[in-house]
């Protein structure tokens, strides 16, 4: 139904898709500017940064296909529509899911798809099975992460209604920070994104695999297979905290 | 009520008016600090590889990453601000009820963006700026003076990027569905103002261009204003001439499109 709407105002449509391509591949082009200058940001060469860049780009882009919806739940917190998605004999959180589902949001999936694949064609590196399973592990993996992150903040939102930016630092902030070497950040940072906030199982972790390059986050070995069981793990715990902020909603009115 | 007065009052009201998003800004406050955080850091390790990149030293450039986190709400590089009630109110046909007042409809809004710029300059922007100078080595100005001419030229940063939504609001006349324009809006504004890498960084004949388009008015200047990039008088003043000349083209360009977009109104029902 809203893949219909989407598409009803086709100028609209097209413009926001492509404006997604645009607006990610803009991003890219700020860091080959970066490159221009440079040989190596944090000791990672353009086409590693373009790796973790396309890598968690295609996560986050899943993930805001998926799931982006949630962010839009204090507002309906705030105008008390959610009392319709209550009444519905189906999940709660499907129906936000779904809630204007936003097809453009492809459009940086698309433009991620690309930036990896140029990525994964100017890698150097030995590929082993191993290596090239991880690449589809991560991206999926990451794109769940990144959803549980957005659950989270949608449930957050039915306590504190109008702080869906709070969100943004995690998402968009989030997703900013994968885009670099973790090299780049301060060692508070990287923990933070590591147990905090497990963004850090999205790109860093399994790409350092992929890469063949030593831990620089002071992980065990086996961290480097470690995503799938942390998306996990993240999926179950934004599935319980969005059944607790849901039971503490309180409708608006009278 | 006094002409001047009304435009005064509808400053004061939105300024109170974004002044209630207390959580609201302090989320904002909380985003604008991370992205911060993560961008401060990045420009450390291309500075540490290119000292005096730019033209700006590292501190300066740490500096740049900060003001360009306070001006971001207050200039509205992402979108929103007081416009987009007028793209709601374009849409849904209340915009015929505004063309009845006896206010213009430019100033009205450029009054109402006005007042929400004050107050996220002050909501969204100090903070922001504090914590970065805790954490990082900034350089940040000593001379009144300076922050005297940065507070013009980010008056003005915020006129040119009224000016600029101002358009895209009326364009949802034809287009009806604004999303997608917004979008790309977000866009040029955060790359263009120099809001992901400073502009003086752009490369060749590229750099020189984007210098002179009107989205170096939104970031760049102010920045480069507060950096005292500008040596001497003269070249304080044709930076904010700059900003003014871009100013004055797109209210302009607002008020031309304004004029044409008034006859197409079409007010439906009996």
């Amino acid at each position: 139904m809203w893949v219909r709407s989407a598409l009803a105002y086709r100028a609209s449509f097209l413009m926001m898709t492509l404006g997604g391509i645009a607006m990610t591949a803009l991003d890219f082009v700020a860091i080959v500017i970066m490159f221009t200058h440079i040989e190596e940001l944090g000791g990672f060469s353009l086409p590693e940064v373009a790796f973790l860049y396309g890598a968690s780009s295609a996560s986050f882009g899943l993930a805001d296909l998926l799931a982006g919806s949630f962010g839009r739940v204090g507002g309906r917190v705030r105008d008390g529509t959610v009392d319709v998605l209550l009444v519905r004999p189906v999940p709660v959180s499907a129906q936000v899911a779904a809630d204007r589902f936003a097809l453009h949001r492809v459009g940086r999936l698309i433009q991620a798809g690309l930036l990896l694949g140029w990525a994964l064609w100017h890698l150097d590196v030995a590929w082993t099975p191993g290596r090239v399973l991880m690449v589809p592990v991560m991206v999926v993996s990451g794109a769940l992460i990144f959803a549980a992150v957005l659950a989270v903040g949608g449930a957050f939102q039915f306590w504190a209604r109008d702080a869906s930016e709070v969100q943004n630092a995690f998402t968009y902030g989030g997703q900013t920070m994968l885009q670099y070497p973790p090299t780049v950040f301060g060692r508070e940072l990287v923990r933070g994104a590591t147990f905090v906030v497990p963004l850090a199982f999205v790109n860093w972790v399994p790409a350092l695999y992929v890469l063949g390059r030593g831990d620089v986050l002071g992980l065990p070995w086996w961290a480097d297979f470690a995503s799938p069981a942390v998306a996990l793990v993240s999926v179950a715990v934004a599935g319980l905290v969005w059944r607790a902020g849901l039971r503490g909603y309180v409708s608006t009115g009278s | 009520m006094h002409r001047g007065g009304v435009y005064f009052t509808v400053t004061a009201g939105s300024f109170r008016r974004y002044a209630t998003y207390r959580v609201a800004t302090a989320a904002g406050v909380f985003t604008n600090t991370v992205f911060g955080f993560v961008l401060a850091h990045t420009y450390l390790a291309l500075w540490s590889e290119r000292p005096r990149l730019g033209g700006y030293d590292q501190a300066e450039a740490l500096t740049f990453v900060w003001t360009g986190q306070a001006l971001l709400a207050a200039v509205a590089l992402m979108g929103g601000g007081a416009l987009e009630d007028l793209q709601a109110r374009i849409r849904s046909g209340d915009v015929a009820v505004d063309l009845y007042r006896p206010v213009d409809l430019q100033l009205w809004w450029l009054a109402a963006d006005l007042g929400r710029a004050a107050f996220q300059l002050v909501g969204r922007g100090v903070v922001p700026v504090a914590v970065g100078a805790l954490a990082f080595e900034l350089a940040l100005p000593s001379s009144p003076v300076t922050w005297l001419l940065f507070l013009v030229s980010t008056w003005l940063a915020v006129v040119v990027g009224f000016g600029l939504r101002y358009l895209l609001a009326l364009a949802t006349f034809w287009v009806m569905e604004g999303t997608g324009l917004n979008t790309l809006s977000t866009l040029l504004n955060t790359f263009f103002s120099g809001m992901l890498l400073p502009l003086t960084v752009f490369p060749g004949a590229f750099g020189e261009a984007v210098r002179t388009l009107p989205w170096a008015a939104m970031l760049q200047v102010p920045a480069d204003v507060l950096l005292e990039q500008h040596r001497g008088a003269a070249a304080v003043v044709s930076a904010l001439a700059f900003q003014a000349g871009w100013a004055v083209v797109v209210l302009a360009l607002g008020r031309a499109l304004q004029a044409v977009a008034i006859r197409k109104v079409v007010v439906q029902g009996g």
